[in-house]
Formats: structure tokens, C-alpha cells, sequence
């Protein structure tokens, strides 16, 4: 089982590092289809580990040691049980589709090559980032992630927007890494350890004061890596990335390090319940706050950003509420439908000539028919209608926020779900449906390759049926997860489905009826909601004007005042100095032999009584 | 008391002896006092038991070095005085007084006398060539061969620098000579 | 009584001597002669201390000094001819060739 561990761990890295050979060279198919195979190799190797710690197996290996200096030891360890089996398996499933699709996307691309190797690369750091059995590699994975996410958000470098969402995402990230990091000093400074199962151990022995600044500070981390709010802004900026690098990095696996964090460091959350609360009441907040935004933006890419982040805010509710595998069992569905979503957008983005407005869309079913079925199908399941996946994880969430009596955020999450439906809904009738459009401004959309559409199948499939799993899956991690039975009473239970179900179809219904209908009236557009939704509720404003703009002027001061005036005026100081006293010194330097000796006497003199002064001997 | 005598009576010669070396503006003066302080100094070292280093100081400095200075001198113009413009003599008296009082200060504290113990104490009823010879040809036989040797490259230095062709530089050789030489 | 102490002064004395010499005189002949003073006062307090320690080690130092002395003055010697004969002059002040 060791060798699989090892070929899903280091298959990607090779592809990567053998991509990366060809970096600067024009368009080579071959690094595509090496990297992709190799993905494949890592796939294939991760579901036998996933049959193998199905039923309670674990394996954990020890690389080597890495750090081993005073009293710090930490061995470059993995470990893959049920949760970490699962990551990888969402991992590998989704990138290889990735890398497949991208190799149609970017075929045009003059850095064919380089992207390939940021691809690969990616996911090597996130099989770090999932695999590590303890915290060091955890987060050695996660500032992988953060570096490649950062190359790939700025991959087309040349375009401003697009280097400045690499900047934001990257600066925004380290904020919250920074919070990881104390997170991670006071686990080692508490514990002694950061091995995961040596750090569970002691949990309840520890001091509650502790506990909550360790999983507060760990959870700052989660918060950044999955754009939770206040440090949301940045995922919807990071769409200027290409596509494929959306669905894999921004939807299906980076983002959910955050839940995979919360969810591997379970034992700490279950132990402080106020910590947990704020995830959970957070993430309600997220998912509502997403959902809303993503009600009227204009950018196809956009909202299905905030659609993600969203649904990350529900993965965090269950998370909080301690139910992690909920939390977990969404995480993948979430990456299937999700991950389908973006490459369908890809699709339509490829036929419109990268147009992402999608009020200059419509009716493209009738070219893009393959496209517009997996697409819908990845609506469906966002929306959370039976039988696709999104339901059950869904359904599930909502059932554990009603069943531990916290109504609000069930309120809210339910509330969420219809509004999911609603934009999930006008997405795919603005892009597919109704009048055409696109015919005004000239475009001449056409099919994505046969390929590319197949290489979205598994992810449909998946998409599809997922949600099926429910209990096997339930089973598998029930064995390092706490699984909790809700006990609701079956009429509620039933009445709970339908009305969620009621919710969103009619989310569903209303997007259908309207925007078949050529929308709503252009009077919302004037209204002061329509315009703070519109306006990402001034946020991305505020930032700019309150942080960024105090924070310029700051850096101003400190560069004209301090550094020009004090640090600079004080080298400047020691140099002119010296320099002076070179010049002064100088006629020292006269050439005249007599000079030369009376200077030799003066040092004699200095000498001599530095030797009465300062005898060794007296 | 006799010793005292000789001692302050030799001190007083060669401290004028050297005072006249150096202050003197001619340099033929100057060459003969500092042989008669040389001479003054070699009284020392009888003094001090150290008759062979006295005869060394004698045959060496007065005899060999002083008639190389006047060998040397003979090529120089010595019966005029010497042109000097000294600068700042009174700086030269303090670096030198100052100099001095420090030395005194060193020596006369005690600071190492405490910490010295002989390494080759002299024998009793050896005279001191005797002695002197013994310790030359067992501990310092190497230091002794190597200033053998270097006196022989010295004397050789010596002739070639002063040698025949004494019109050309060997060391401050500039191109042209060699061309202008070339061309003759 | 004459003691070490006596004899390191004067010592000194002379070796203060040889540097007013060195300090003041600018012709390079007797620029040497004082350095042929400072060689003679540094043996005089070798001898001395020889004496008074009871040890050769000293006498053995003042020898080797002579012999570097001798050396001194063939070379100097040497070097100062030649020099006399480019320029004829032994003052200092006409070597600034080392000027900085």
C-alpha cells in the first residue's frame, strides 16, 4: 500500500517537474497527455487506497526524518485514513478531468506548456497538503497550494487584472496564513507535538483558554484559504485565471482546505463549542451573503464563484455544528457538480471569444447542446434537487442545523437554498435559453471539442450519483469521524425534504418563468438592493478606500520620513563619514618617508601604552 | 662600587656619544661617535658578563660595520654639512620623550620579573665563551646556520648593489634605459 | 648597586635616542646610524636581563641581532649607493615616490 501512497504522492510532481522541462518552449501536446497520464497514475492509485482504508485500514508512512533540532522532531510523515482517502480521491478525480479538459482549453495558449506544470504542481502540494500527518506538512502543502493558485490566477501575467487578483489572492491569503501560523506555534508551544494523532491525544487535558485561541487562530487560516468573510474578496477576483485552473483550484479542492482543516482538527473543534458556533453562525452568514451577490452579477464566471463561496459557508455550518463527515460528504459532492460547472462556463466561454457577460448570451442551447445538458445537470444538483448529489449533502446539512435546535441558521441555510436554485437557474437561461443574443454583438459560438465534453463525463456521472453513497461513505469515515444520529422525528423529517425541496424547485421556477420571459425589468436596476448586490455590497470599496488607501499613505510616510529621513540619512551619515575621514586621513598617505616614520612613532606610542594599560601579565 | 662607577661613567659616555650621532650636522662626526659609542656599549657587555658578546660587538659594529659606514661614506660628499629641513622638531622630542617616559613607566613596574625563569641557566665555573658556545651549537645551531646564510646573501646583496656597474640601477631600472643602452 | 632596572633605563634612554634620530634626520645615511643606536640599546637590555636571570637565552638574541645588523648595513649600504648615484641625494624628502 506504501508504493500507491508514494505513486499518488509523487506522480504529480513528476508530471509537474517533467511539464516545467518544456516551460519556455512553444506548444508541446506531449507534456499534456504526460502530465494527464500521470494524473491518471495518481487517480488510479488513490482509489485502491480508497478500497483499502474502506473498512477501517489506515496506512502511514514515515519518509524521513525532516526536522529533528533541539527539542523540535518532526518526521515527513503521511498518513492516509478515511477523510484523507477521500480528499485524494476528489483530488485526483477532479484534476485529472483538468488536466484533460485543459488540454483542449489551452490549446491555443502560447504557454501550453508552463501551465501544465503549475497544474501538476498544484496538485502535488495539495496531496502534501491533504496527506501530511501532522501540521508542519499541512502547511507546507498549504502554502504549495497558495504559491500555485497565485502562478495560475495570474497565469496570462500580461493583462494587469489579471497579476493584480494574483497579487490580491496571494496577500490576502498570507494575512490568514499568518494566523495559521500562530495557530500552529501554539500547538507545537502547548503540545509538544504537532503529529496529528499525538496533538488529539492530549486535547482533553488542555487548557479551554487554549483550545479556543488554538482553533480561532487555525480557523483564521481556514478562513483565508476558503474566502470566508471579511477575506472573501479575493476568490472572485481570482476568476481572471484561466478557467480549468476555476474549476479545479477555486471550486473543487484548494478552497476546501479551509473545511479540510476543520475537519481534520476535529478533536479541537469538538472541544471548544463557542468556537465551532462562530463557524457555523460564519458560515451561514457566508453562504447567504454569497448567495445574494451572486442574484445579480452580470459575469459568468463570477457567480459561480460566489455561488462556491456559498457553499463553502455551508460546509462550514456543518463543520461547526460537529458534523464533520456532513461537511466532509459535501466537500465532494460540491467539488463534482461544482468543478462540472466551471468547465461547462469554460465551454461557453471558448465559443463566445472569452466574452463572460452573460446578458450578452442567450439561446445557446441550440449550438452547445452537450454543454448546455452537463451544465444544467451541474445546476440541478447545485440547487439540491433529488436525485443529483447536491440534495443528499445538502439535505443533510439542513437536517443536522434543525435537528440541533439552532432554527436561524436552518432559517437562513433554507432561505440560501432557494436563492441557490434562483441564480443557478437564471445562469443557465440567460446563457441557453431565450433570445439570441449574441447575434447583436457578433459572436459565432460553436461546440467545444468531443473531448473535452467526454472528459466532463465522469464528472456528471459523479455529479449525478454521488449523493447515493451516502451511507457506505457515512460508514467508511465514521471510523475517524464522530458520526452523530439526529433524531428527528420521521413526519418532521419528510416535511423538512419537501420543504426544502419546495424551496428550491420554486427558486428553479421563478428563474425559468422570468427569464424566459425576457427578466426582470430594467426599474431593478435602480433600486438601492439591486446596486449594493451588484456592488458586492461595497466591500470590495471599503477595502480599497479604508484599508488599502490608509495603508498607501502609511507606507508613504514611512518611505519619505522614515526611510529617506532616518534610516537612508543615517547611512548616508556613516558613509560620509568614513568617507571624510579617508579624505582627512589622507595626508597620511603623503609619500614622505620621514612623515611615514613619526606616524610609526605615534603608533608606538599607542601601542606602548596599550601594553602598560592593558598588560596581560600585571 | 666599582661596577657603579664604570656603569655610570659609561652611561654618561655613550648616551653623548648618541646624543652627538644624531644631533650632529656632520656626518663625519656623527660616524665617529656612534663608533665610540659602539665601543661604550661593548664595555656593557664585559660588565654584564657577556665577554663574548662584547668581543662580537667590538670585531662586528666597530670594527666591520663602522669601516663599512666609512667605506660607504667615501662615495658620498661627507665633508659638507648635512642639508636637513626638520619639521616640527618639537614634535620629534615628544614622540620621543613620551616614548621614553612610557618605556621607563613599563620597565621599571614589576610587571614580569615574577613570571621569568631561566631556560638555559649558566653554568657554574664555564667561562662564558665557554657557555655562549655550548648553548650557539646544540639549541640554536639552526637559527645560527640561517644567519650564517643570510649574512652570505647580504654580502652578495651588497656587492652587486654597489658593484662595478654602479651608473646603472639594478632596482629602479626604468624601460628607457635599457633602450637607450640598447641602442649604444 | 647596579640593578636590572639601571640597566633597562638606559636601555630605554639610548632607544629614545635612536628614535629623535629616526624621527629628525632626513638624510638616509644617518637615518641607518640611528637605527644601528636602536639595535644597540635593545642588546644592551638583552645582556642584561641574560645577566640578571641567569640565562644565555638573552645573549643569544643580542648575538643574532649583530648578525641581522651586519646584514642591515650591507644591503642598506648597497642600496644607498645606488640611489646616491640616480639622484644625487640622500634626503628624504626627495623620495616621494610613494605618494599617495
Amino acid at each position: 500500500m506504501e508504493t500507491y501512497l508514494y505513486i499518488a504522492l509523487f506522480a504529480p510532481l513528476v508530471g509537474s517537474l517533467f511539464a516545467a522541462l518544456f516551460a519556455n518552449r512553444p506548444k508541446n501536446i506531449v507534456t499534456g497527455i504526460a502530465t494527464s497520464t500521470l494524473l491518471f497514475v495518481a487517480w488510479i492509485s488513490s482509489v485502491v487506497l480508497l478500497m483499502h482504508v474502506m473498512h477501517g485500514e489506515e496506512v502511514h508512512v514515515k519518509l524521513m526524518d525532516w526536522i529533528h533540532a533541539g527539542g523540535l522532531y518532526i518526521p515527513f510523515g503521511f498518513v492516509v485514513d478515511q477523510v484523507t482517502a477521500t480528499m485524494m480521491f476528489v483530488v485526483t478525480t477532479v484534476s485529472t478531468v483538468v488536466h484533460i479538459y485543459s488540454m483542449g482549453y489551452m490549446d491555443h495558449d502560447r504557454s501550453f506548456n508552463r501551465f501544465f506544470a503549475w497544474l501538476s504542481a498544484f496538485v502535488f502540494s495539495m496531496m502534501v497538503l491533504v496527506m501530511s500527518d501532522n501540521f508542519a506538512g499541512l502547511f507546507i502543502g498549504w502554502e504549495g497550494v497558495g504559491l500555485c493558485s497565485w502562478a495560475l490566477i495570474g497565469f496570462w501575467y500580461e493583462r494587469e487584472s489579471a497579476s493584480w487578483a494574483a497579487n490580491e489572492a496571494f496577500i490576502m491569503n498570507r494575512i490568514a496564513d499568518l494566523g495559521m501560523l500562530i495557530g500552529i506555534f501554539l500547538v507545537y508551544w502547548n503540545f509538544g507535538s504537532l503529529q496529528y494523532d499525538e496533538v488529539f491525544a492530549q486535547v482533553a487535558d488542555k487548557d479551554h483558554t487554549l483550545l479556543i485561541m488554538v482553533t480561532a487562530f487555525l480557523f483564521i487560516g481556514a478562513m483565508g484559504k476558503s474566502a470566508q468573510f471579511p477575506l472573501h474578496t479575493w476568490l472572485a477576483d481570482a476568476m481572471e485565471g484561466p478557467t480549468p485552473v476555476s474549476a479545479l483550484i477555486h471550486a473543487a479542492t484548494m478552497v476546501t482546505a479551509g473545511v479540510y482543516l476543520v475537519i481534520r482538527a476535529n478533536p479541537l473543534y469538538s472541544a471548544v463549542p463557542e468556537v465551532s458556533y462562530f463557524v457555523a453562525c460564519l458560515g451561514a452568514f457566508v453562504a447567504l451573503f454569497a448567495a445574494s451577490m451572486a442574484l445579480v452579477n452580470r459575469d459568468l464566471k463570477r457567480i459561480i464563484a460566489y455561488s462556491t463561496l456559498s457553499q463553502l459557508g455551508y460546509m462550514f455550518v456543518a463543520a461547526g455544528l460537529g458534523a464533520y463527515w456532513i461537511a466532509l460528504f459535501h466537500l465532494m459532492t460540491h467539488a463534482f457538480f461544482k468543478a462540472l460547472l466551471f468547465l461547462g462556463a469554460g465551454n461557453v466561454m471558448h465559443a463566445m471569444d472569452d466574452e463572460l457577460d452573460i446578458f450578452k448570451m442567450g439561446g445557446l442551447a441550440k449550438k452547445m447542446k452537450w454543454t448546455m445538458i452537463l451544465m444544467t445537470l451541474a445546476s440541478l444538483a447545485l440547487a439540491g434537487i433529488y436525485p443529483f448529489a447536491g440534495f443528499f449533502s445538502k439535505d443533510k446539512i439542513l437536517e443536522a442545523a434543525f435537528a440541533t435546535d439552532h432554527y436561524v441558521l436552518w432559517t437562513i441555510l433554507w432561505i440560501t437554498a432557494g436563492l441557490t436554485a434562483f441564480y443557478s437557474f437564471r445562469l443557465v437561461m440567460l446563457v441557453f435559453f431565450g433570445e439570441e443574443r449574441y447575434k447583436i454583438f457578433g459572436f459565432h459560438p460553436h461546440e467545444a471539442y468531443k473531448f473535452m465534453l467526454w472528459a466532463m463525463a465522469p464528472l456528471a456521472v459523479l455529479a449525478v450519483i454521488a449523493g447515493f453513497f451516502e451511507h457506505s461513505f457515512m460508514h467508511m469515515v465514521s471510523y475517524v469521524l464522530p458520526i452523530e444520529e439526529y433524531h428527528v422525528a420521521s413526519g418532521t423529517f419528510w416535511t423538512l425534504v419537501v420543504v426544502t425541496l419546495g424551496i428550491a424547485a420554486s427558486g428553479i421556477a421563478v428563474a425559468v418563468f422570468k427569464y424566459s420571459k425576457g427578466g426582470f425589468s430594467k426599474k431593478w436596476e435602480e433600486t438601492f438592493i439591486y446596486k449594493l448586490l451588484f456592488n458586492q455590497y461595497y466591500i470590495p470599496k471599503i477595502y480599497d478606500e479604508y484599508i488599502c488607501k490608509p495603508y498607501a499613505e502609511l507606507s508613504r510616510i514611512f518611505w519619505k520620513d522614515m526611510d529617506l529621513k532616518v534610516v537612508d540619512a543615517t547611512v548616508d551619515f556613516i558613509a560620509t563619514t568614513i568617507y571624510k575621514s579617508g579624505m582627512a586621513s589622507r595626508v597620511v598617505q603623503s609619500g614622505n618617508l620621514s612623515n611615514m616614520l613619526r606616524w610609526m612613532g605615534v603608533g608606538l606610542l599607542i601601542l606602548l601604552l596599550a601594553a602598560i594599560f592593558y598588560s596581560p601579565v600585571r | 662600587m666599582f661596577e657603579a662607577i664604570a656603569f655610570y661613567l659609561f652611561s654618561a659616555i655613550t648616551i653623548a656619544m648618541f646624543a652627538i650621532t644624531v644631533l650632529s650636522k656632520n656626518a663625519l662626526y656623527s660616524m665617529s661617535a656612534l663608533a665610540a659609542g659602539m665601543v661604550m656599549i661593548s664595555g656593557f657587555f664585559f660588565l654584564l658578563d657577556a665577554d663574548f658578546l662584547g668581543v662580537v660587538q667590538i670585531i662586528v659594529y666597530t670594527g666591520a660595520v663602522m669601516a663599512l659606514y666609512a667605506f660607504g661614506m667615501m662615495f658620498f660628499d661627507t665633508t659638507r654639512d648635512v642639508k636637513e629641513e626638520i619639521r616640527a622638531p618639537k614634535l620629534v622630542f615628544l614622540l620621543s620623550g613620551l616614548s621614553a617616559l612610557l618605556l621607563v613607566i613599563a620597565l621599571v613596574a614589576p610587571i614580569v620579573s615574577d613570571h621569568i625563569t631561566a631556560l638555559y641557566p649558566m653554568t657554574e665555573g664555564v667561562e662564558n665563551p665557554q657557555a655562549v658556545g655550548i648553548v650557539l651549537f646544540t639549541k640554536y645551531l639552526v637559527p645560527f646556520e640561517v644567519a650564517a646564510v643570510m649574512l652570505l646573501v647580504a654580502m652578495i646583496a651588497g656587492i652587486v648593489l654597489a658593484g662595478k656597474k654602479m651608473d646603472e640601477s639594478l632596482t629602479l631600472k626604468v624601460e628607457e634605459e635599457f633602450q637607450e643602452k640598447g641602442a649604444k | 648597586m647596579i640593578t636590572l632596572s639601571h640597566y633597562l633605563i638606559l636601555s630605554a634612554i639610548l632607544f629614545c635616542i635612536g628614535l629623535i634620530g629616526v624621527y629628525r634626520r632626513k638624510n638616509l645615511l644617518l637615518l641607518l646610524f640611528s637605527t644601528e643606536i636602536l639595535l644597540n640599546a635593545v642588546n644592551i637590555g638583552f645582556a642584561a636581563v641574560s645577566k640578571f636571570y641567569g640565562d644565555l637565552t638573552g645573549q643569544m638574541f643580542a648575538f643574532f641581532i649583530i648578525a641581522i645588523a651586519a646584514s642591515e648595513v650591507a644591503v642598506g649600504l648597497g642600496l644607498m649607493i645606488v640611489w646616491y648615484k640616480r639622484r644625487g641625494t640622500l634626503d628624504l624628502d626627495s623620495m616621494q615616490s610613494m605618494h599617495g
